[in-house]
C-alpha cells in the first residue's frame, strides 16, 4: 500500500514530464492499433471466403476472360453443386473519387452461392426478374442516400459508355466484415449491350464460382475443371476463393509487411523515450532511494517504487491509447470508407496493445530498477545537497 | 554476536580502517580508529574536511562497510552481517539525521515520521500514535499535514528529528545536523538535541564542523586525515 502510494505521488511530482510521457505512449498505442487494424484489412477478403466456394480464372491472368461457354461444361464435373459466373465491371460513378466495387453477375445462381449478402425475397425477386435492374450493399447506398427505385448511371472503363440501373435491392451483410459497399447488376445486360456494341467481348466472363458440398473436394474438383480445358484457348485456373483472394492481398503483401513494420517500430521507439524518462527519475531519485535504503527498506521496496512509476505511466498512457483507438477508427473507418470495408479494431489488436503497454513499462524499469536497489547507501546520500 | 560488550558501552570500535578507490589508486580515509562510546552519551566528531568523520558515522550506523576491525553496536557485530541483515538492524537500532534533512518530497511530515514504523508489525493505530508523540517532542503536531516544501529548514529538520526517535533505536546519528540552518534554527536543533539526550537518554554521534555545535557534546573527539587525535587539529 505504502509503495502504491509513494510511486503514486512520485510519478504525479513532475506532472509536465509524467503528462507528455503518457501523451507519447497513448499516440504510439493508437498508431500501433490503427496500423494493425490497416494491416489485417488486407486479409479481410481471405476471411470471409468459404471453403466450399472455388474460383475459376483464365490461366494466362485475370484480366483475360473465359467464354460461356465453359459453364454447361463445368456444370458436369462431379461434385460441382453450383455454378455462377461474372465480371469485373470498373464502373465509375459521377467521377473517379466516388470509388466502389461494381460487378456483372448472374443473379440467381450468384445470391445462392452468397447467402451472406441478405436480400429480402421480394426485393430479390424484383432484381432477378428486372434485367437493368441492380443490388448495392447498405454502406453504399446509405453514402449516396440512394433508395429502392432510383436511377443508377455508372460511367463504363473497362466496357466504355453510359450504363442505366434501376435500384431494385439493398442487402445487408450477415457478417460486419461482409462487404457492404458494392453493386451487382445482370451480367446478361452487360453481355446484350455488348453484342450490340462490341460483339467480340461478348459472351466472355471474367470468372466462375464453383460451389461445392464439401471443403475436401476442392482439390479433385479443381483438377478436373482445369483438366477439361487443358490445350484450349483460353485455359483454367481454379483454386478456392481463399487461394483467389490470398493472391490479391499478396500482390499487395509488401505494404503489409511494411505497415506491420512500422507498427512495431513505433513501439520500440516508445519503449527507448519511457526508458530515457525512467533513467532520468531514477537519477534524480536516487538520493530518495538512498534515504529509504537507510531507514532499512530493502532492495524489493525500492524495486517496487521504481518499476510501479514506469507500470504506472505506461499502462496509463496504453489504456488512453486503446480507449482513443475506437473513436480514431470511426473517424479513420468514415474518411478512407470508400477504399477500406469495415474498419473494426480487433480485439486481438487490443490485447496486444494492453501487452506492449505491460512490456514497455517493464523493459523501461529494469535498468533504473537495478540502478537503483544497487546503489550504495554513501553513494546515494553523497548525491544530495 | 558479541555479548563480551560493557552493559554501559553502547558502541564498541576497534582496529577500523577504510579506504576508497579514486582515480585508480587506492585512497586510505580511516586508519586503525578505536573507538568506545557510552551509552546516553553526546559525541561530537570533528575534524576538517576529508579527515573521515562522515566515513566514520556511516560505518557507525552500518551504511558503508569496513576494511578492517570491528564495530559493535548494542552487542551486535555489525561487521559480520550481510545486506538484508543490516538493512534489519539499521531500521531497529539507528536514527538518522542529515544536513539536508532528507524528507521524502511527496510525502506529509506525518508520512515522513511513519516511514521507518512501516516496517515494524505496529498496527495502523499504534503507528499514529508513535508518530504523534514523536512529532510532538519535536513541537510540531500541528504540522504533521504539511510537505517538506511547506516548512522552513528547521522545521525540516525538526520532521527529520522526530523521523530518527519514532522507532526508538539504540542511537542517533546526525551528519552536519546544523550545516544548512541559519543560528536562530541551528541553535533550536541543537536545544533540541540536547533535550533528547538528556531527557529521553538517547545516545547521540554527531559530525559537525561548529565548534558551537560541539559545545552541546559531553565528549569531543577529533579526526586528522583519518587518524583520530587527542588535540583539535
Amino acid at each position: 500500500m505504502f509503495i502504491l502510494k509513494i510511486f503514486f505521488r512520485n510519478a504525479l511530482s513532475h506532472r509536465l514530464r509524467t503528462g507528455l510521457t503518457i501523451l507519447g505512449i497513448t499516440i504510439a498505442i493508437l498508431a500501433f492499433g490503427l496500423l494493425r487494424t490497416v494491416a489485417g484489412l488486407w486479409h479481410i477478403g481471405v476471411e470471409r471466403s468459404l471453403a466450399t466456394r472455388l474460383v475459376t480464372r483464365n490461366a494466362i491472368s485475370l484480366v483475360f476472360s473465359l467464354p460461356i461457354s465453359y459453364y454447361d461444361r463445368i456444370r458436369q464435373v462431379p461434385g460441382v453443386k453450383s455454378v455462377s459466373y461474372g465480371n469485373w465491371f470498373g464502373g465509375v460513378y459521377i467521377d473517379e473519387k466516388y470509388f466502389f466495387a461494381n460487378e456483372a453477375i448472374e443473379p440467381q445462381s450468384f445470391l445462392e452461392l452468397y447467402p451472406e449478402f441478405i436480400l429480402s425475397d421480394d426485393q430479390k425477386q424484383a432484381f432477378i426478374h428486372d434485367r437493368k435492374g441492380c443490388i448495392v450493399g447498405k454502406k453504399l447506398a446509405s453514402r449516396y442516400g440512394w433508395k429502392l427505385g432510383d436511377q443508377l448511371i455508372l460511367k463504363g472503363t473497362i466496357f466504355p459508355g453510359q450504363w442505366e440501373f434501376v435500384l431494385r435491392g439493398i442487402f445487408r451483410g450477415a457478417e460486419k466484415s461482409t462487404e457492404e459497399r458494392v453493386l451487382f447488376f445482370h451480367w446478361d445486360y452487360l453481355n446484350e449491350t455488348l453484342k450490340k456494341t462490341v460483339p467480340r467481348r461478348a459472351d466472355q466472363v471474367g470468372f466462375y464460382i464453383i460451389g461445392i458440398d464439401k471443403p475436401e473436394q476442392a482439390a479433385q474438383v479443381s483438377q478436373d475443371v482445369d483438366r477439361l480445358f487443358k490445350n484450349s484457348l483460353a485455359e483454367t485456373l481454379t483454386e478456392t476463393e481463399k487461394a483467389f483472394q490470398l493472391g490479391f492481398a499478396s500482390m499487395t503483401g509488401a505494404i503489409m509487411v511494411a505497415i506491420q513494420i512500422v507498427s512495431y517500430v513505433v513501439i520500440v521507439i516508445i519503449m527507448a523515450v519511457v526508458a530515457n524518462t525512467m533513467a532520468m527519475t531514477a537519477r534524480e531519485r536516487i538520493g530518495q532511494y538512498a534515504i529509504f535504503k537507510t531507514m532499512g527498506f530493502k532492495g524489493y521496496h525500492i524495486a517496487g517504487m521504481v518499476f510501479g512509476e514506469s507500470l504506472l505511466i505506461s499502462i496509463t498512457g496504453c489504456i488512453c491509447g486503446i480507449l482513443l483507438t475506437f473513436p480514431a477508427g470511426h473517424l479513420f473507418g468514415d474518411l478512407l470508407g470508400d477504399y477500406l470495408p469495415s474498419f473494426e479494431v480487433k480485439q486481438s489488436t487490443i490485447y496486444m496493445d494492453l501487452g506492449f503497454g505491460v512490456l514497455v513499462g517493464i523493459v523501461a524499469g529494469i535498468f533504473p530498477t537495478v540502478r537503483a536497489v544497487k546503489i550504495r547507501i554513501a553513494d546515494g546520500l553523497r548525491r544530495i545537497g | 554476536m558479541d555479548n563480551s560488550q560493557p552493559q554501559h558501552t553502547v558502541v564498541s570500535i576497534e582496529g577500523v580502517a577504510k579506504s576508497y578507490w579514486r582515480g585508480g589508486q587506492v585512497v586510505p580515509v580511516l586508519e586503525d580508529i578505536s573507538l568506545d562510546i557510552e551509552r546516553g552519551e553526546f559525541l561530537a566528531l570533528m575534524g576538517p574536511s576529508g579527515s573521515g568523520k562522515s566515513t566514520l558515522l556511516n560505518l557507525i550506523a552500518g551504511i558503508d562497510s569496513v576494511d578492517a576491525g570491528s564495530i559493535i553496536v548494542d552487542g551486535v557485530n555489525i561487521v559480520g552481517l550481510d545486506e538484508s541483515e543490516l538493512a534489519d538492524w539499521r531500521a531497529a537500532h539507528v536514527g538518522f539525521i542529515f544536513q539536508f534533512y532528507n524528507l521524502i518530497p511527496v510525502l506529509t511530515a506525518f508520512e515522513n515520521v511513519e516511514l521507518p514504523l512501516l516496517l515494524t508489525s505496529l498496527s495502523r493505530r499504534e503507528r499514529r500514535e508513535h508518530v504523534q508523540a514523536a512529532l510532538s517532542v519535536v513541537s510540531l503536531q500541528d504540522r504533521m499535514d504539511h510537505y517538506p516544501s511547506q516548512l522552513s529548514g528547521g522545521q525540516q529538520q525538526r520532521v527529520a528529528i522526530a523521523r530518527a526517535i519514532v522507532s526508538d533505536p539504540s542511537i542517533l546519528v546526525a551528519d552536519e545536523p546544523t550545516g544548512d540552518l541559519d543560528r536562530i534554527s541551528a541553535g533550536e536543533i541543537l536545544g533540541l538535541m540536547g533535550r533528547l539526550n538528556s531527557e529521553f537518554g538517547k545516545t547521540i554521534i554527531m559530525v559537525t564542523h561548529d565548534p558551537r555545535a560541539a559545545e552541546k557534546a559531553h565528549t569531543i573527539r577529533y579526526l586528522e586525515k583519518g587518524v583520530m587525535v587527542d588535540v583539535h587539529p
